[in-house]
Order: structure tokens, then C-alpha cells, then sequence
């Protein structure tokens, strides 16, 4: 099959979940979207890999998945933390950051 | 290590160890223990010098010039520095009578500083500083030196100060401490200029060397010399550095006797002696110290006799004899200014002492327009006065008569323009014989003052109120101000005791060295001095009988004349004075030196100093260069500032349009 299938799927999930992080405000789907951008990622790794024929891609893949899975722990724990002292589940409300 | 170097290290240790040993330690001592411990350590250390001097006297009298060196501080490219001692005539002399005096001065301050809050202290400061100028007498090479010299400056702020509760004394400790910084400054600058040439800083190898790097008369040598000068200037109260002299009569009365008269202010006259070979080779910076010298001994001379101050008397006095010394080294009569020296440091010591004991019967009041017959009550003083006094008039014969007229016989023997110092010479001594006895005979002759006919009757005046002799302030006498109770010497063994011995030393000092009978300071300094052409001079036999005659003829006829003024016809001191105003008033008022000072010194740098502070850091520092810099740095903080919104997404578009941005940068450039 073509590498460009597979490339073109890669694509559309990173839209999907990019356009779910700038649109949406619930802290919980834009990790969920932070997730699928970071799949699509190694789909298109993946898929170079088996063009290549040689393993460094799938490497890449195993660490971007350790990374996902840090990334949801800190995030979950931030969300789970924000829960408990009632501050409202929304990023746009969240801003005592600015300057 | 020969016995010589052991015993010249001896010398300089034991000061420097009962100075911590006082210092840590004097407290506990019972009584007067920390006067006995200091002048203790004082007497070992005259003792290592006259085992110094005798080690030196067994050696030939070629090698009599032994470098000692402890060891190196650095000595890499270029730079020699080590801790050495040069033990030769010339130190040796000078270890001797700074050693030897102190010793009776610290005797006697056992008991004129009994009842002093501040006497471990004052101990302490005494031993600390004949440490520092045994440093400086024994330094064999310019680092050593100038950390003497500048030890001394130190010792000698701490010393006027003593009494650091009254503003009168700090304030002279701190003129005292600027001008000798400044001769310091002199000092460290010229070593460089003659650094800079002879590429050493050890004496003996710079003098060797100076011969062959340095013409006669080079302008660097030249200029190195006389920024030397200006270091012996300053430590010698010499003119136009000496005004923090007469102001350091503040310090105690054994302080003025010890640092002011007889060891400290001597330092320039042995910097000029010691340094002789370059100012051989530079004759101008040579002619500027004897006419500095000369000056100084005039000018000096006649602020004396209008001066009413017991102690500025004397200091005035100082400076004028230290004028002889300068400009004996200076003009090449190197054994006869350091004799000068010597004799000076017996009977100026003297002088002190027992104007400290005057001033003691007066409870602390220094103005002679308030003392007067004295005689009878103070016997001992007043003959220890007298003895000093003729000394110090050149009458013969006393020391100062043998050693002055050594000075002038050797420059008038030079000819040419030198006639004109040798006859300012002898007009000097003239005015030294009437201040002298001016002072003498309004001390102790005259009406008694009440205090006087108190002391008659077996009571030492006591004052009520103690106050500051200069402004009348009231003071109390704790640690700080000067004790309760005040001591003569006529009820004080150990004062007595030093200046009988003083006053012994001021009667037979001279006879060291009679023209064409002894030659004891000549001979002894010679190995020193070997090199110079100026050393080795046989004035005729004429010129040293008209020199002496003359010398002691000046003395007495200012004797005479003190007498007539002051005691067989006491109106015509106010009939002169009438009609000489302007001329009491030019010496009265110092010849306005100080005044001179502050127009040209002190005022412009305070002016300075308030544009700098009005002008130059308001409106350029804290206006333009820190009101730019902050301006700057808050106008660029708020354009950041506002870029940081706080919405997340807004945050994940910059992000996602900066990755699009970067990748069609990539992909168009590929």
C-alpha cells in the first residue's frame, strides 16, 4: 500500500486533535486531543518506519508513548487537583497567569 | 643566621610581642603592669640593638653591610620582594636612639599616665608603634619601607587620638593621618619611578645599579626624588606639609615627646640619608630638600615666638630643628644631620618631659600666658628645662651646640649659593635661643601663679572641672578623656629617672663628635656612606672656629634677648609687639598656612564634591544613566507584558501557527 494512505490519515487525526485543543475549553478533551495529535505522530512514524525498513521509527514511537503517558499523568493530576478546590473546569476562565 | 641578624630580628620582635602580649593580655595585669610589660619589651630590645651594634663592630669594617633576609615574598619576573633587613651603620644608629628613647619614655609614661582609663591601650599603641619604626629604620628593601612608613602614620593617628573623646584630638588625628597618606602616596610613587629604571627593590642592589642606569641629573631619578621628598615632607612636618605638627601637640604629652619630636618625624631626614646615592645622582631634588629644610627652620623658628601654647612651642621647635636635619642630608652632611638627630632626640625628649610635667601641675592647662614661676615649686623640672633649653640654643656645652654647628660648618664649607643656608642657619639659631627661653621664662620665672604657690605648699593643684586645654569643653575622665589625677615629675621616681637620664645624654650627647678632636658618629657611619663623594670633607680650621663662635655667639644673644624681653623689661614684649602688628600677627596666625590650605585644597575639593553631588549625580547618574537604563528596561517589560493574556488557547494558536509558519519556511526553502 502506498505510504501516502497512511500518511493522509496521520494528517487528519492531527487536525482532529488540533483543532479540539483551540476549540474546546473542557481541560479533560484537550488532553484527550493533545493524545490524538501525539498518536497521529506515531502513525506517521510508523509508517516511515516500514518505508525505511529499519526500526528507528518504531523507536520513536515507544518514547513519544512514555512521553503521552507522563504528559496524562501530570495533566490528569492538575485536573484531578483543580477539581478538589473548585476551581471551574474551563481554560478560558483560568487565566491569573496574564501580565 | 649570625648572631648580628639574630640580634637585629630580636630588636624588632619584642615591641611587636609586647604589643600583643599588652594587647591581649594587659587587663588582667594588676596596676601598672602594662607599663612595666611595655617598657620591659622596650628595654630587651635596646638591649638586642647594643648587641646588634656590638655584633656590627666586630665585623671589618668593609662588611659592615649585612642584608637579612627572613624570607621571599614573591620573586618572579622582574620583582624581588622579600621581608629583609639591612643591618649597616646607618640602621643600626637609628635602631639605638629609637630604641633607647622610647625606653625612657615609656619609663616615664608608667607614671604620667597612671590614672588613664585608656592605659593598657596606650601601652599597647606605644610598643605597636616603635615596632613600626623600627620596621622602617630596618627595612632592607622599598616594600618594606613603605609598610613601615605607613605603620608609623597609622600608630602615630591612633596615638593623637588617644583621647577620642574629644573632638579637638580627633580632628588633629585625622588632618595628621591625611597629610602623612599623602607623603605615603609620595613615597610609593617615587619607589616606582626608580623602580621602573633599576629593576630592584632591594636598597643595596638599586644603589649599585643606579650609578650605572641613572645620569647625574636624570629626569626620572629626579622626579623619583622628589616624590620621595614629598613622603619626608610629610612625615617630617616639613613646609608645606607640616601643619598636622603643631595640631598633633593633642595627643598625650609622652606621644608628642616619643613620635612627635623624637623618633617618627626624624623618618624623613633618614629616608634622605638612607636614599643619599640617588640624590647624589639627582643634585636638583637634593637642592629642593635643603632649601625646603631651610625654609621650614625660619619659618618655624618665628611662629615659635608668638605662639602661646607651652607644648606648640616646642612642636614649632621640632619642626625648625627638623629643618637643620633636612637640609644637612639634603646638602650632603649626612653624619652631621643624623648626629643633629640624635643630640635632638635627647633634649627635644627632654623638653617634652618636662613640659609634661608643667602641664601636669597645671591640671592639664597648656597656655603659657596663664603659667609663670614655676621655679621654685618644680626644681627638678625646671633644671631639666633649662638643661634642655640650652641644648637646644646651641650653647656650649651642650649637645645641640656640636651637632648644629657640625651641620653649618659642612654647608658652608660647600661655598656657592650654600652661604645663603649656612647664614639662615645661623639667624635659625638666633630665634631658637629666644623662643627657647621665652618659653623657659614665662614658665618658670614671674609672679607665681596660683597653682604654682599651691604646688609650694606640698598640694598639686587639682582642677574641679576638667576641661579641654584648647576650648575650654567640659570633660569628664573616663575612657576617653584624660585621667583625674595628674603626675610631676618631682614625686615620680620613674619620671625622674628618665629624664635624669635624658638630661644627662642632652649634657654630654655632643661631645661624640667635637671638630678635630672626636670623630665617633663619623667614623662609626662611614661603611654606609662610603660611595659618596660628599662624605669625606675637611673644612679649614678657620672656618670651624668662626662657625663655632658664631653658633654659640647666636645662642646666647637669643638668650640675651629672651632675657631682656621677658624678664628685665617685661613691657617692651607689648611695645614690640605694637609696633611689629603685622609681623606678630603673619606669626600668630601661622603664616596663615592653614588658611593657605583650605583656599587652595580644601575648598576647592569641598566645592568639587558638592557639584559632583548636586550636579553631576543628580542630573547625569541618577537622571540619565539610571533613569535611562530604568525607563528602558520598564517600556520593553510592558510591550512583554501585554502579549501574556492568561487564555490557554490563545497560547496553542501561537504555537500551532508558529509550527505552520516554520514548516512553510522549511519547505519553501528546500
Amino acid at each position: 500500500m502506498d505510504i501516502g494512505w497512511f500518511l493522509a490519515v496521520s494528517a487528519l487525526i492531527f487536525t482532529i486533535g488540533a483543532v479540539g485543543v483551540l476549540t474546546r475549553r473542557s481541560p479533560l478533551v484537550i488532553l484527550l486531543c493533545l493524545e490524538l495529535m501525539l498518536n497521529a505522530a506515531n502513525l506517521a512514524l510508523i509508517a516511515f518506519s516500514r518505508m525505511h525498513g529499519n526500526h528507528d521509527g518504531q523507536i520513536f514511537a515507544v518514547i513519544v508513548m512514555v512521553v503521552a503517558a507522563c504528559e496524562v499523568t501530570v495533566g490528569l493530576g492538575v485536573i484531578v487537583a483543580m477539581h478538589r478546590r473548585r476551581l471551574p473546569i474551563d481554560v478560558d476562565e483560568l487565566q491569573e497567569l496574564q501580565g | 643566621m649570625t648572631s648580628l641578624e639574630l640580634f637585629a630580628w630580636l630588636t624588632l620582635l619584642f615591641p611587636l610581642a609586647g604589643c600583643v602580649a599588652i594587647a591581649l593580655a594587659g587587663r588582667s595585669l594588676p596596676g601598672r603592669g602594662a607599663g612595666y610589660l611595655g617598657t620591659g619589651a622596650l628595654a630587651l630590645s635596646f638591649a638586642s640593638a647594643i648587641g646588634t651594634l656590638l655584633a656590627l663592630l666586630h665585623q671589618d669594617h668593609e662588611h659592615r653591610q649585612v642584608v637579612a633576609v627572613a624570607w621571599d615574598y614573591a620573586n618572579s619576573a622582574g620583582v624581588d620582594a622579600q621581608l629583609s633587613l639591612l643591618v649597616d651603620p646607618l640602621s643600626v644608629f637609628m635602631i639605638l636612639v629609637v630604641s633607647g628613647v622610647s625606653t625612657l619614655i615609656h619609663l616615664y609614661s608608667i607614671s604620667y599616665l597612671d590614672s588613664d582609663r585608656g592605659y593598657v591601650r596606650f601601652f599597647a599603641y606605644l610598643n605597636y608603634f616603635v615596632f613600626s619604626m623600627l620596621l622602617l629604620v630596618l627595612a632592607g628593601n622599598f616594600l618594606v619601607l613603605i609598610v613601615g612608613w605607613a605603620f608609623v602614620g597609622a600608630a602615630s593617628y591612633m596615638l593623637i587620638s588617644f583621647w577620642y573623646r574629644r573632638g579637638t584630638a580627633t580632628r588633629a588625628g585625622i588632618k595628621a593621618f591625611v597629610i602623612n597618606v599623602l607623603g605615603d602616596v609620595g613615597l610609593v610613587l617615587g619607589t616606582f619611578f626608580i623602580f621602573k629604571q633599576v629593576g630592584t627593590l632591594d636598597f643595596l642592589g638599586t644603589f649599585e645599579k643606579a650609578h650605572e642606569v641613572f645620569e647625574p641629573g636624570d629626569a626620572d631619578l629626579t622626579a623619583g626624588c622628589i616624590l620621595l621628598l614629598v613622603g619626608a615632607f610629610a612625615k617630617s612636618a616639613q613646609i608645606p606639609l607640616h601643619t598636622w605638627l603643631p595640631d598633633a601637640m593633642e595627643g598625650p604629652t609622652p606621644v608628642s615627646a616619643l613620635i612627635h619630636a623624637a623618633t617618627m618625624v626624624t623618618a624623613g631626614v633618614y629616608l634622605i640619608a638612607r636614599m643619599h646615592p640617588l640624590f647624589e645622582l639627582a643634585p636638583t631634588a637634593a637642592d629642593v630638600g635643603a632649601i625646603i629644610g631651610c625654609l621650614t627652620l625660619l619659618v618655624a623658628g618665628t611662629i615659635a615666638i608668638a605662639v602661646t601654647d607651652l607644648k606648640r612651642v616646642i612642636a614649632y621647635s621640632t619642626m625648625s630643628q627638623i629643618g637643620y636635619m633636612i637640609m644637612a642630608v639634603s646638602a650632603g652632611a649626612y653624619a652631621a644631620g643624623l648626629f643633629h638627630l640624635m643630640t635632638h632626640a635627647f633634649f627635644k625628649a627632654l623638653l617634652f618631659m618636662a613640659a609634661g610635667s608643667v602641664i601636669a601641675a597645671m591640671a592639664g592647662q597648656q597656655n603659657l600666658d596663664r603659667m609663670g614661676g614655676f621655679k621654685r615649686a618644680m626644681p627638678f623640672t625646671f633644671g631639666c628645662m633649662v638643661i634642655g633649653g640650652l641644648a637646644l640654643s646651641g650653647v656650649p656645652p651642650f649637645s645641640g651646640f656640636f651637632s648644629k654647628d657640625e651641620i653649618l660648618l659642612l654647608i658652608g664649607d660647600r661655598g656657592g649659593w650654600y652661604w645663603i643656608l649656612y647664614v639662615a642657619g645661623y639667624l635659625g639659631a638666633f630665634l631658637t635661643g629666644i623662643y627657647t627661653f621665652r618659653m623657659i621664662f614665662r614658665a618658670f620665672y614671674g609672679e607665681p601663679v596660683p597653682e604654682a604657690r599651691e604646688l609650694e605648699q606640698g598640694h598639686l593643684y587639682h582642677a574641679e572641672v576638667h576641661t579641654n586645654p584648647a576650648n575650654d569643653e567640659v570633660e569628664d575622665t573616663e575612657v576617653g578623656f584624660p585621667g583625674p589625677d595628674h603626675h610631676i615629675a618631682e614625686r615620680e621616681p620613674s619620671m625622674k629617672l628618665a629624664m635624669g637620664t635624658l638630661a644627662l645624654l642632652a649634657v654630654v650627647g655632643g661631645f661624640l663628635q667635637i671638630p678635630k678632636i672626636t670623630h665617633v658618629i663619623d667614623h662609626f657611619l662611614e661603611p654606609t656612606f662610603a660611595d659618596s663623594a660628599l662624605y669625606e670633607r675637611h673644612p679649614s680650621g678657620s672656618l670651624i672656629a668662626f662657625g663655632l663662635v658664631l653658633g654659640a655667639a647666636a645662642g646666647i644673644a637669643g638668650i640675651t634677648v629672651a632675657y631682656l624681653i621677658w624678664i628685665s623689661k617685661p613691657q617692651i614684649a607689648v611695645r614690640v609687639r605694637e609696633r611689629c602688628d603685622p609681623l606678630y600677627r603673619l606669626f600668630v596666625n601661622k603664616w596663615y598656612f592653614d588658611e593657605l590650605i583650605d583656599v587652595l585644597v580644601v575648598r576647592p575639593a569641598l566645592w568639587f564634591g558638592q557639584w559632583a553631588q548636586q550636579t553631576f549625580e543628580r542630573v547625569f547618574v541618577n537622571g540619565l544613566l539610571v533613569g535611562g537604563t530604568t525607563g528602558v528596561v520598564r517600556a520593553g517589560s510592558s510591550a512583554v507584558r501585554a502579549a501574556q493574556t492568561g487564555f490557554l488557547r490563545y497560547y496553542a494558536l501561537l504555537i500551532v501557527v508558529g509550527m505552520v509558519v516554520l514548516t512553510f519556511y522549511f519547505l519553501l526553502s528546500s
